[in-house]
């Protein structure tokens, strides 16, 4: 194979994966914009979603796009309940106390999954699974491909939403200033809620859209939790654009730092990549200052 | 007053308990666990000097350990020197890889920082991970030589035992002297509102780098101490993600920002983990994970003081309950 080949190859695959890292994101920047909390539970969302897909796939046979509408509304839910139950009691309280919150959830939440589960990696079998495309000798996989379309619409959707509806501008509101907010009739604490209910089931279609091609396990949350931080940061937290190109460079450093170098050392370079732009853009790439 | 005098009492006694507690305990397996949690005191301890007092979130910390274990180590291995000199060594190259990082992270706050630190741990994993000098992925074995003092290595467990207690006291008092000291009032106050503390012009970065340092060198002695009570060291065991999360769970179950808070911290959550595998048979079950979860959230919503705030609280209403002594008692019985 030609070097252009794997290059092109390197490059399809990295943007392929940097859409779902762009899903994942947009999910966990959503709730940082509105409820200014970040959740460091966000990775284990995903392996929620992803465990889910699993059992319906066990328990009524579904392929995980089958089980997305579901995987969704459950996301949705648990959202709303983490909201109501963990971050409701410290929306006031010190920035070390809201990082403790969501990162005893995230350890609760690999533990669960691994005390039902094992340590096992699973995989959710289905037809799509080993096929792929070839255009001009560089093969896209379908169920990626279909992870990266799903990833484009989920954020179109989701943009649509926040800046079109009256909804949306509503959670804008409440982001801009609680208080202002409250006193034009707007209920602040159902607008958080909505917020976290919204990034976690973007959070669902992502485990879903992923689980269709990659192993389910406890840990899976960790690798994906953390890139998912990572492009976040680097967009900047609360800017939904940022995130989407931030998903996208992200997952083409990662695959190009593997094809140039070695691909033992292709996190560290996104986090040494990470790690110049905060300390030169201390509000992340694409935020504002 | 009368609470210091309280607290220092008990601290004393407590001592005393744990220096003759040896000469009690025969079985090995429960000095192990006393030695391992004299050692995750230490490291809770050191977190909680830049996580606790100054309120810098780490996530990465476990690279300050690994530092610890592999310069002793990598210097006994390769040039013969003393694990003691080695230690000190590495204490050095620990504080001065927390101001080259902590100079340009200190620029970063908030959650950007948080997750600055998650990425050197996770660095600092993959470079050691390769580098095939210090063993890649496979370890570094130390050799046994003649126990003794001199080189770091016992026949038994009684000897680790004081060794780990002592490193715990020397960090007990340094962390009460600069409780005391302007230092910890400087910290504290970084940690309570950074612009607030700026405009009284103390110099934010100086003293965050400061609160690293000092966390930087404890962990590197406890990474030392480590490898030479093991004899083994590997990526896996002193660099891993999941000891960057305990030393931090230690101060907070115990009590972020006090002296002692580390140490009860450390007594609560070691023990119940050992218990809780032991009972349950095999490791792997991950019981002890859902009740840390469990644990840190409530601690989180309802008592973010820890237990030392606990008994802080009954401690004071104690001693206000006997210092208006009836007046109150009636109120209470006037109450019901």
């Amino acid at each position: 194979m030609s070097f252009d080949i794997m290059l092109g190859q390197t490059i399809v695959t990295g943007l392929l994966w940097g859409a779902i890292y762009t899903l994942t994101a947009l999910g966990l920047t959503v709730i940082y914009g509105i409820v200014n909390i970040v959740n460091f539970a966000h990775g284990d969302f995903l392996m929620i979603s992803m465990f889910l897909a699993y059992v319906l796939s066990i328990a009524v046979g579904f392929s995980p796009l089958q089980s997305l509408p579901f995987v969704v509304a459950a996301l949705f839910l648990l959202g709303i309940v983490t909201y109501r139950l963990l971050i409701k009691p410290v929306l006031n309280a010190p920035m070390l106390a809201q990082i403790f919150a969501t990162f005893g959830l995230m350890v609760f939440l690999r533990g669960l999954a691994q005390f039902i589960f094992g340590i096992d990696f699973r995989t959710i079998p289905t037809a799509l699974q080993a096929t792929r495309l070839d255009i001009g000798g560089i093969f896209i996989s379908t169920p990626q491909l279909i992870a990266a379309i799903g990833a484009v619409v989920m954020f179109a959707a989701v943009y649509f939403f926040i800046t079109k509806t009256r909804t949306g501008w509503a959670l804008l509101a409440v982001a801009e200033n609680r208080e202002a907010a409250t006193l034009m009739g707007i209920d602040s604490n159902k607008m958080f809620a909505l917020a976290w209910g919204i990034g976690a089931a973007c959070v669902g279609v992502a485990g879903c859209l992923l689980a269709n091609f990659y192993y389910v396990f406890p840990e899976v949350g960790a690798i994906f939790g953390f890139l998912t931080f990572i492009v976040v940061a680097f967009g900047g937290f609360g800017s939904i654009t940022g995130a989407f190109a931030a998903g996208l460079i992200i997952g083409l450093i990662e695959a190009l730092a593997g094809f140039l170098l070695d691909p033992s050392y292709k996190y560290s370079i996104v986090f040494t990549v990470y790690l110049l732009v905060v300390i030169f853009r201390p509000k992340g790439l694409l935020g504002s200052a | 007053m009368m609470l210091k005098n309280i607290y220092s009492l008990f601290a004393a006694f407590i001592l005393a308990v744990l220096l003759i507690l040896p000469a009690l305990v025969a079985q090995t397996f429960y000095l192990h666990i006393l030695i391992l949690v004299f050692l995750y005191a230490l490291l809770g301890g050191a977190w909680n000097i830049l996580g606790g007092y100054a309120g810098q979130v780490s996530l990465g910390h476990a690279l300050y350990f690994g530092i610890g274990a592999y310069t002793s180590t990598m210097l006994m291995l390769e040039a013969g020197v003393n694990p003691w000199i080695g230690m000190l060594i590495g204490m050095f190259l620990s504080v001065s890889v927390s101001a080259i990082l902590g100079y340009p992270c200190f620029r970063i706050k908030g959650h950007y920082f948080v997750i600055a630190t998650i990425a050197l741990g996770e660095i600092a994993f993959v470079i050691f991970t390769n580098w095939q000098w210090v063993g890649g992925a496979v370890g570094k074995h130390i050799p046994l030589l003649p126990p003794g003092l001199a080189v770091f290595q016992f026949a038994g467990k009684i000897a680790y035992y004081y060794i780990a207690l002592s490193f715990l006291v020397v960090q007990l008092v340094f962390t009460y002297l600069m409780q005391k000291s302007y230092l910890g009032y400087y910290f504290q106050a970084i940690r309570e509102d950074e612009d607030t503390a700026r405009s009284l012009g103390i110099n934010i970065t100086k003293y965050k780098m400061a609160a690293m340092a000092f966390s930087a060198a404890f962990m590197a002695a406890g990474g030392t101490f480590y490898a030479q009570y093991l004899l083994y060291i590997d990526p896996e065991s002193v660099l891993p993600n999941v000891l960057s999360t305990q030393v931090c769970l230690i101060p907070i179950l115990g009590g972020l920002g006090t002296v002692f808070g580390p140490v009860i911290g450390a007594f609560v959550m070691f023990p119940l983990s050992e218990f809780i595998r032991a009972s349950l048979g095999g490791s792997g079950n991950a019981l002890d994970l859902i009740i840390y979860g469990l644990l840190i959230m409530i601690f989180a919503i309802a008592k973010p003081t820890g237990i030392m705030g606990f008994i802080t609280e009954i401690v004071r209403a104690r001693r206000s309950a006997s210092a208006d002594g009836a007046g109150q008692a009636a109120a209470n019985v006037r109450r019901e």
